[in-house]
């Protein structure tokens, strides 16, 4: 029984002049525990499929399933981190991670606790009573995780996340996700541009296609690249021909775009 | 680095800076001290028309005076009472508006081109009409403080609450956040900067509607004080009203960027 499925769904955009379809007959389904990220070129749709699943967009035809239940508002066991870490610069960090909890009505001690907690798993504890202009952009965007993961959702979308950091910084952070979600045992959804990390990540990639986006090719990762955390599967040999398969599909998806 | 030297270099850094500060302080003050100076001795000497333009020692002692006879009290108390009511209550309510027209698209279209009508119109001008209608007392002149200041605040606001970053809002619908949640989590303190410095434009404000309005219809106050000097030709009179206002109003204005500091420390 998969935890999260999507049926046929499209989206299309109206403007005043057109109608533009982003996404077409898009099905998919996602095992609890699955780590699966979407790969393409931009303009691919990759974004409005995200918000659609975390139930920010209403699809224009076809249905986003949780546990068999129609997705139609954001749903409480699905939480979204952004490309940046989005943080509220007129909060503390303690006020930034239980914001969350505030809003789903599940403000109580525990649930704070717990919060905290997962605070100082990630190394920061001690930076909860400063201000995100305190911290450093990596800092930032692991006090985001933590606010996305208070409220203890079982799904995890990922917009490129890491895409706003320097190499170093985007290299130890898809470790420290990586594991944190592992430990958790959250089923997590990444989109992103960067080949290397949708490999070093996910279970599955699933390659996406433009004008409108549709899915083109689903990969699912060697064994030996599944169970090594993100930075070791960089080094493994089975990484580089993956990464050369992958290669050509998308060049392939360019030239049809350009015909 | 030699530690010792290091620290010598930053000592003479900071006397440098020092120095500066200093300088801009004694220069302000030069010019301050020669600009009252050259008032008195230009009076004294007939330069220019001492019935007109008074002087210096003889604002300060009518100030003394009025202070001695407790009259000017009544005068500062009340016309400072309007301008603070005015300011706060036209911020507090063009910001109430901002508000509105953010919550409903659909109206924020309707109002827009009222909105930009009623900012270009000289608010002055109703004066007469706040008279007739609220009566000539403290009432119109509040009315007045008031009017002048919220259509500026409505629209200043209001495009600061359009700007806020979408991202933030997404992030609290991520969580299931409504739009009173939005608006109470998101909108409204990322916009205290910016509610801060309309509050700022309406100290000035308000100065400006308050006086006219004591123009019009007043008894008391400092607007009154300068229309009576004007009316017995006592511009000592008048001039004294001025510096007392230009005074209060720096203070306020002082006192709003105190506010400023206090709120809006963490913002990067």
């Amino acid at each position: 029984m998969a935890l999260l499925q999507l049926k046929s769904v499209g989206q299309t955009y109206f403007s005043r002049t057109s109608a533009t379809t982003a996404l077409e007959d898009i099905s998919l389904s996602v095992q609890e525990g699955e780590f699966i990220s979407l790969l393409g070129p931009s303009g691919c749709g990759k974004s409005t499929l995200l918000s659609m699943i975390a139930g920010l967009l209403t699809p224009t035809v076809g249905s986003v399933t949780v546990n068999n239940q129609p997705v139609t508002s954001p749903h409480p066991k699905i939480g979204y981190m952004l490309q940046q870490d989005y943080l509220f610069p007129w909060k503390t960090i303690q006020e930034n991670i239980t914001l969350g909890l505030k809003l789903r009505n599940q403000h109580s001690f525990e649930n704070v606790q717990a919060a905290v907690k997962l605070l100082k798993e990630i190394g920061l504890d001690q930076t909860l009573t400063k201000y995100p202009s305190e911290l450093s952009g990596g800092m930032r965007q692991r006090v985001a995780l933590v606010r996305t993961l208070a409220t203890q959702p079982k799904i995890l979308l990922l917009d490129e996340p890491f895409s706003a950091l320097d190499y170093q910084t985007k290299l130890k952070l898809e470790d420290l996700v990586s594991s944190t979600l592992k430990e958790h045992g959250k089923t997590a959804i990444l989109v992103t541009h960067d080949i290397g990390e949708a490999i070093a990540m996910s279970d599955t990639v699933i390659l996406l296609s433009t004008n409108p986006g549709r899915i083109f090719r689903t990969f699912k990762m060697p064994e030996s690249l599944r169970t090594l955390p993100p930075f070791e599967a960089r080094q493994h040999p089975d990484f580089s021909a993956t990464f050369q398969q992958i290669w050509e599909e998308l060049e392939h998806i360019e030239q049809n775009d350009k015909e | 680095m030699n530690k010792t030297i290091k620290s010598k270099i930053h000592q003479e850094y900071l006397e440098s800076i020092k120095k500066e500060n200093r300088n801009i302080r004694l220069v302000q003050l030069f010019i301050f001290i020669s600009f009252f100076l050259l008032w008195e001795i230009s009076s004294l000497r007939g330069w220019i028309n001492p019935l007109l333009f008074s002087s210096p020692t003889k604002i300060g002692s009518l100030f003394i005076e009025k202070i001695g006879d407790g009259s000017l009290y009544i005068h500062v108390i009340f016309t400072l009472g309007e301008t603070v009511l005015g300011f706060i209550l036209g911020t507090v309510l063009g910001t109430l508006l901002a508000a509105l027209l953010w919550w409903s698209p659909f109206l924020s279209k309707v109002l827009d081109p009222y909105l930009v009508v009623l900012n270009a119109m000289p608010k002055v001008a109703l004066g007469p009409i706040l008279i007739v209608a609220i009566g000539p007392n403290f009432g119109s002149i509040i009315a007045m403080g008031i009017l002048i200041s919220i259509i500026i605040t409505t629209l200043v606001v209001y495009t600061a609450f359009k700007n806020v970053d979408v991202n933030y809002i997404k992030v609290v619908r991520s969580f299931g956040g409504n739009k009173k949640q939005c608006f109470k989590e998101v909108i409204l303190p990322a916009c205290f900067p910016n509610i801060i410095s309309s509050l700022k434009v309406n100290v000035g404000l308000s100065w400006v509607g308050v006086i006219v309005g004591e123009f019009l219809v007043s008894k008391q106050g400092l607007g009154y004080m300068i229309i009576y000097g004007f009316q017995v030709f006592n511009f000592t009179l008048v001039l004294m009203s001025l510096l007392i206002i230009a005074v209060m109003a720096t203070v306020m204005y002082q006192g709003v960027e105190w506010l400023e500091r206090k709120l809006i420390k963490h913002r990067i």
